[in-house]
């Protein structure tokens, strides 16, 4: 099994002894295509014909399954094959996974918003699906059976009467000349050998023993390595620099003026392109750069929080969804209670820093890069360098984790202007110190709450208003200082958070930032939740009620999330822990169409708390593989707990405080309590998993710090042993 | 510049570099050992840990220079000939990477600590390996995989 690459020399390789081939493709909307029907060397253009189809088939019984959605740890890897060769019929031990490399035939080739699950559930599946019947068809004619006699196992077509068999391989000619068929019937999921399995990752065994290509280890004959020295001062400009200094240094092949294109603005950097990378750093050192920083030396967050702090009283703009009438809810309540809860800036850091080969030539680029979009890297390569698309050659490789941030391109447009000036293939290597002072980050956010209890302690009026940065506003450019931010509400809109409350409004106030802001795993979820699972807690304590049941009593017509939270409640043994007088706080939330909770359970120690255990809970509908969604899920736990008690991104005098993991430092293992996982088993249809374990877990540990110390944590990053 | 051999998985390498140059670098884009990964440069991640006779180092802070030519370098590609380490038998039974890059280093920190210890406790897990960062959040199952390799190997 490989978990390579698809070089165009190594697909080659796959077809040179292919005669026939079953190619199946995706058309518009998730219609089926046949591929191509014949492949060999002779035809020419094999690699052009490869780009139809995920699933390759030779006479030989070779089967190669080619995988759209990037992999970042999410286990893509396997979930995408998975859910084509449950339908096919063979096993992960029998197949090749190649990872496609942007045809536009294989639809939306990027992963992000925890969707490709849900997204390519029912498209892969009746890929699958359509090849079975093929093949089926194929062995039922030769043996003049019928089809219904006939099933596929570990890569064959067994005829269940007689015990015969034809291999795929054998099958493949007759079968490739059949029709596709236009709804292939699916499996019963009942059947299911693959979906719904804790089957062990391909890609693991590559992660352990250093084979695994992630985008720091592509090497291409003739490459250079650079490295590109931006403006400490985000957005500052290059007045001059030593450039006869830095170009006389070992090795050192070029120093030039460039820039790193953001979807917002292109600011001015210097590169240094040598001969090996360490050379290139080298020169970097003795690189001097003038900068004129004018307009921008005063950038700084705690300026940015201050100007969200003076909107807190404004109204903002309502999302769509308001209920009732806020302002004679809270006229009638007994009693109301407000509160402002503050995230920071952060920073995604994944271990692998931005990394990007680039090799332009004429008018021509291929692109060896880690990155969530393979067709978004095509689309903006060819746009930035103005070529034609076909003109891109792409190649996505592992990616040394993501969580949003190689979704944002800056870096492979900067290893294209660096490539394009010297006109070799070049290797740009962000430092972590790149990483760290350059962003884009996870903006910060004031979250202003407000909540009304009537006499008998019942929420009747609620408003939940986000103040800070707009993705939207500032990546896509789309207006959103007068219509509230609609990907800002996830998590908290009536959609997303079904807490039935007669009075209930949210609202958006935009406050733009120069600083360059992205999604960040779980995006506003991972804000929008702390606020507004910690109110509900502070409001459950202020009506005298259980925060269990306060939550409950809210939430009495959606079964599933009353489900999800009384197996918390078991799993985690809440009651007797609280009758027992332990700290337990719990937070559940919505986002990317899963359900999570958490039960976390923290004692008193000193001034503060150690955390003692986490139970979280998932109902995310079916899914593909049970241990994967647990993986993510601890993954979830780990990352929020980061982001809870460890350094924030700070700016002043419009630089990055922080430089390196000595202060941009991040749970370690150490400090990870145990943590325990559970999916709540259903047939709902498949919700997203990389994303929904973030959001509910800081309010759970800041709602159980609570309990143990009657110190109320409304702002993050916080001190575990000093909170609130 | 100046030449330095220097022994990594059994093999001999001569190499043409500044004195200053991280092993890191020396081993990744020199040798073509690409296993072992750049975090930080800064000694604080981990990703880049390889073996210094039979110690675990970070690779990005070791100059050339401070090899000695008798000194055996073990990297992740020469832990073991099949993938068969315990630890890494350990880790795929476990399931631990997921993203999988700072594995390589975490890995190799594990099979020095149990060389070391045999039956690790917890704190001794803590201590060995806290220094490597993973933001992918597998350190549950780290510690989970590291009790396991312990027990493989005293099975044995
Ligand atoms: S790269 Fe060496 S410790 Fe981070
Ligand atoms: S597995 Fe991704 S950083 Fe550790």
């Amino acid at each position: 099994m490989s978990t390579y690459i698809a070089t165009r020399r190594e697909f080659l390789k796959i077809m040179s002894h292919a005669g026939a081939v079953l190619a199946i493709g995706i058309g518009p909307a998730g219609s089926l295509l046949a591929g191509p029907r014949k492949l060999s060397l002779a035809d020419g253009d094999a690699a052009e014909t490869e780009l139809n189809t995920f699933i390759l088939i030779t006479p030989d019984n070779k089967i190669t399954i080619f995988n759209p959605r990037p992999e970042m740890g999410q286990g893509t890897w396997q979930s995408m094959p998975a859910l084509i060769a449950e339908e096919l019929g063979v096993t992960f031990d029998q197949i090749d996974i190649r990872i496609t490399s942007g045809d536009r035939r294989y639809g939306t080739q990027s992963v992000g918003g925890s969707g490709s699950v849900r997204f390519s559930w029912l498209p892969l599946r009746k890929v699958g699906a359509a090849a079975r019947e093929m093949l089926i068809k194929a062995a039922a004619k030769r043996w003049n059976a019928a089809e219904a006699d006939c099933y596929t196992e570990k890569a064959k077509v067994m005829h269940r009467p007689s015990g015969k068999s034809f291999s795929f391989g054998e099958l493949v000619a007759d079968a490739a000349a059949l029709e596709v068929p236009k709804e292939p019937k699916l499996k019963d999921p009942k059947d299911f050998t693959i979906i719904g399995k804790a089957i062990p990752r391909p890609d693991v065994p590559s992660k352990v023993n250093g084979k695994a290509v992630f985008g720091l280890d592509v090497k291409v004959p003739g490459m250079l390595y650079a490295t590109i020295q931006r403006c400490p001062v985000i957005h500052g400009k290059v007045v001059r620099f030593n450039e006869a200094e830095v170009a006389a240094m070992p090795g050192v092949k070029a120093v030039f003026k460039t820039e790193r294109k953001m979807p917002h603005k292109a600011v001015d950097a210097v590169a240094v392109v040598a001969t090996t990378y360490w050379a290139a750093l080298k020169a970097r050192q003795v690189l001097q750069i003038e900068w004129d920083n004018a307009g921008y030396e005063n950038i700084s967050t705690e300026q940015y929080f201050a100007e969200c702090r003076a909107k807190a009283a404004q109204d903002g703009n309502s999302y769509p969804d308001v209920v009732g009438d806020v302002k004679s809810g809270f006229a009638r309540a007994a009693k109301v209670l407000d509160a402002q809860y503050e995230t920071p800036f952060t920073a995604h850091a994944p271990i692998e820093p931005m990394c990007a080969t680039v090799a332009v030539s004429g008018n021509k680029a291929e692109v060896w890069a880690p990155v969530q979009g393979t067709t978004d890297t095509i689309h903006e390569v060819s746009e930035y360098l103005g070529i034609p698309r076909e003109n891109v050659t792409m190649h996505n490789v592992f990616m040394g984790g993501s969580f949003g941030r190689k979704g944002y391109l800056d870096f492979v447009l900067e290893a294209a202007a660096v490539s394009k000036n010297v006109q070799a293939p070049v290797k740009l290597i962000w430092t972590r110190e790149d990483d760290l002072g350059n962003g884009p980050y996870r903006p910060g956010m004031l979250n202003v709450v407000k909540g009304g209890l009537d006499a008998a302690g019942n929420l009747i009026a609620w408003e939940h208003k986000i103040i800070g940065a707009s993705i939207k506003h500032q990546v896509f450019k789309e207006d959103t200082s007068k219509v509230a931010d609609d990907w800002a509400s996830e998590t908290i809109d009536q959609a997303t958070s079904p807490y039935v409350i007669p009075n209930r409004r949210q609202a958006f106030n935009l406050n733009d930032t120069p600083i360059p802001i992205v999604w960040w795993r779980s995006v506003y979820s991972s804000t929008n939740a702390f606020a507004q699972e910690s109110f509900v807690d502070e409001m459950a304590h202020a009506a005298g009620k259980d925060p269990m049941d306060f939550r409950l009593e809210m939430l009495k017509n959606e079964p599933r999330w009353t489900t999800l939270l009384q197996f918390l409640a078991e799993k985690s043994d809440y009651r007797a822990q609280r009758r027992a007088g332990k700290a337990v706080g719990i937070a559940i939330a919505h986002s990317f169409g899963s359900t999570a909770a958490y039960a976390v359970t923290v004692s008193k120690k000193d001034m503060g708390v150690v955390i003692e255990k986490i139970v979280g809970v998932i109902d995310c509908g079916q899914y593909v593989n049970p241990d994967t969604v647990k993986a993510q899920t601890e993954g979830n736990a780990v990352m929020a707990l980061s982001a809870a008690l460890k350094p924030a991104i700070t700016f002043a005098g419009g630089e990055a405080q922080e430089s390196n993991f000595h202060q941009f430092n991040l749970l370690r293992l150490d400090e990870t309590p145990p943590i325990e996982i559970h999916i709540i088993e259903n047939r709902e249809n498949p919700g997203g998993v990389g994303e929904p374990g973030f959001p509910p877990l800081t309010p759970a540990l800041c709602n159980a710090i609570f309990l143990a110390t009657g110190k109320r944590v409304r702002k993050l990053p916080f001190d575990l042993g000093n909170p609130g | 510049m100046a030449k330095y051999t220097i022994s990594v998985n059994g093999q001999q390498h001569t190499v043409e570099a500044d004195p200053d140059t991280p092993l890191l670098w020396v081993v990744r884009d020199y040798i073509g050992l690409t296993g072992t990964k750049y975090g930080c440069g800064m000694s604080q991640c981990g990703a880049c840990t390889v073996h210094l006779n039979d110690q675990p180092i970070r690779s990005c802070v070791t100059p050339i220079s401070s090899i000695r030519k008798t000194a055996k370098i073990t990297t992740i590609e020469g832990l073991s000939a099949n993938t068969d380490h315990a630890v890494q038998q350990a880790w795929i039974s476990e399931q631990v990477p997921q993203c999988g890059y700072c594995q390589s280093g975490i890995v190799m920190s594990a099979a020095a600590l149990l060389r070391q210890k045999p039956a690790p406790t917890d704190a001794d897990i803590d201590l060995a390996l806290s220094g490597h960062l993973c933001r992918c959040g597998t350190y549950p199952r780290i510690r989970k995989a590291v009790h396991k390799a312990a027990k493989m190997m005293n099975d044995k």
